[in-house]
Parts: C-alpha cells; structure tokens; sequence
C-alpha cells in the first residue's frame, strides 16, 4: 500500500472493521484474546451467580464474618493491584525493547503474584484445619469454588509469566513474543478485574 | 504519514503512542484503585454509610474501580479504534448480568414460594 493510499484511507476514517484491509496480525492476535478473556469473565459469571444464590446457606456452620479475616484480604488485594502495576510497566518496556527493566519488572509481577498465592493459600489450609473446609456447607463450597478458581487463575498466570520470562531471555523481544506478552498482560489484568468483584461480593458484603 | 494505528482497530492492552502520558496512565490508575480499595474496605466496615445503602454503595465502588482498571491498565478508550472491543466488552457485560442477576431473581423467587419446612 503506498503512503497515498494509506492517508486516503486514514482521511475517510474507515478505521478497522476491513475498511483499511486485513488488520495486523498484532490487533487480530490480541481482539482474539479478548474474547477470551470476555468468555473466561462470563464463566466466572456462574461461579459468582452460585455464591450469591449460596451465601446464606451456612447448614448451621460458620457464616462469612466467622472464617474472613480482612486483613489478609487486604493484602492480597494490594499485592494484586501492584502487580497489575509492574506488569503494565513491564509490558510497555517491553514495547520499547528495553530487555533489563522488563526482567526487572517481571520478577516484581511475579513476587507480588507469589505472595498473593502464598496469603490465599494459608487462608484456605487454616479453613480447612478449623473445620471449614468446602465440605461444610453449600456456602463454603460456593465460596471454596470462586475464590479457588480465581486463585487456579493467578497460579497459571505465574506459570505462564515464567514462561514468558524464559522467551524473551531465549528468543528475545521479537514480534511473536511481544505479542504473547500482550496476552499475558491483559490475562493478568483481567484476573485484577475479577478480582475486585470477588472481594466486593464475598469478603466485603460478607464480613459485615 | 499515518501510522498503521490511524487506519487499523487498536486491540485492548495496546498503550497510545506519547511514551511519558503511558507512565503516568498506569501511576494514576495504580492510585486511584488503592484510593477506591480504601474507601471500599472503609465503607464496609464502619456506619459511614446507611447500613442498607452498604452493598449498593460497594457494588458501585467496585464497577468505578472497574472502570479504572479498563481504562487506564487496559487502555480501553472511546474512540473509533476501540469500536469492536468496547461492543465486545458490553456483550461479555450482559452476559455476566444475565446470570447473576437472572440467577438470583429466579432463586429468590424459588424461596419466596417454597413450603415451610417446620
């Protein structure tokens, strides 16, 4: 396409939607992974449909403010909102072919992200120890059920950023694996996202 | 001369050119959902509010948080380029309505008109 042709294009404002041709592989790549990341959103949809439906069905055992303890929970949630930081960064120096603050930035992303884990997990074994395992209740289960998957979420991420890390220092920043940590960065926001709902509908409205 | 970002969609997660403005969209996202986590946390532990109007005010906390998050980690915007995306999002958005909501009126319901067990 020549420059002439690009700026009549760009003059009409047919942005996208094949007004400018087929898009780049970058914008297909990435709307791609949106979906998915809308459809993953929509599944999360029925996990938090079962906790509100489930949230008052304790079968005589503990309610929310008995097992949450808020402090934990705000950690956590601060961990997660850094990390959703230092990833954004690390993306953009990424973008900007600046190798050492991406590695520096990643390994930022994915101690924030270790330490969430780590806090979450804690929470789950000493639940389990006092008797307030997913078995208890229909409550528990649904909430054993949300915050899991969510945690199941953030453990793959971790997985997936090591992986990450490990291209880039192999293959270098190329334009496939910018493109994959494009992905992986909007994959770790999302779970940000999904966050905030989990702690708005279970602990928050929970502990009162 | 254009660049390919004129004339093509702009997929989520795609940060705008000027490099310095991308620095402080992610600082100031970063400040107001720790500002917005705050004043949920406080909101939900303390009578600032009227204690029915709680989880109405933290369900509206948490969609400006979401917002926030859209915006200024994803980068999603209003302009043209980000058409397809912002139709996508408001599907995945009903969607997510639709069984929440769908579930909990239709459960609710199912309640009101269950015979009393005792």
């Amino acid at each position: 396409m020549t420059i002439e042709t690009i700026d009549a294009v760009s003059a009409d404002r047919v942005s996208g939607r094949g007004g400018g041709g087929p898009a780049p592989t970058r914008t297909v790549v990435a709307y791609g992974f949106w979906i998915f990341i809308l459809s993953d959103i929509t599944m999360f949809s029925g996990l938090f449909a079962a906790y509100a439906v489930l949230s008052g069905r304790t079968a005589g055992g503990p309610t929310g403010s008995d097992v949450f303890n808020l402090h934990h929970v705000f950690i956590e949630t601060m961990c997660l909102l850094v990390s959703s930081y230092t990833c954004g960064l690390g993306a953009m120096s990424a973008e900007r072919r600046q190798r050492a603050r991406f590695l520096l930035f990643s390994a930022f992303t994915f101690v924030l992200g270790a330490a969430f884990l780590f806090v979450e997990i804690t929470e789950f074994i000493g639940m389990v120890r006092t008797g307030a395992g997913p078995q208890r209740s229909a409550f528990l289960s649904a909430f054993f059920a949300l915050v899991g998957m969510h945690g199941a979420h953030v453990t793959s991420g971790l997985v997936w950023l090591v992986y990450m890390v490990a291209q880039v220092v192999v293959k270098g920043l190329r334009p496939h694996v910018l493109r994959r940590l494009l992905c992986f960065s909007l994959f770790w926001h999302a779970l940000d996202i999904i966050w905030i709902g989990v702690i708005t509908v279970v602990y928050l409205m929970g502990a009162r | 001369m254009a660049s390919s970002d004129d004339i093509y969609d702009r997929p989520p997660g795609v940060e705008p050119e000027e490099s310095r403005a991308n620095f402080l969209s992610y600082t100031v996202g970063l400040g107001l959902a720790i500002l917005l986590t705050i004043v949920s946390f406080i909101v939900s532990q303390t009578n600032l509010l009227w204690a029915p109007g709680v989880p109405v005010g933290l369900i509206v906390l948490a969609f400006t948080q979401i917002g926030v998050h859209l915006v200024f980690f994803l980068h999603l915007g209003s302009g043209p380029d980000h058409t397809n995306n912002i139709l996508a999002l408001a599907f995945g958005v009903m969607v997510v309505f639709l069984v929440i909501g769908g579930s909990c009126w239709i459960i609710a319901n199912l309640n009101a008109n269950m015979m009393p067990l005792h």
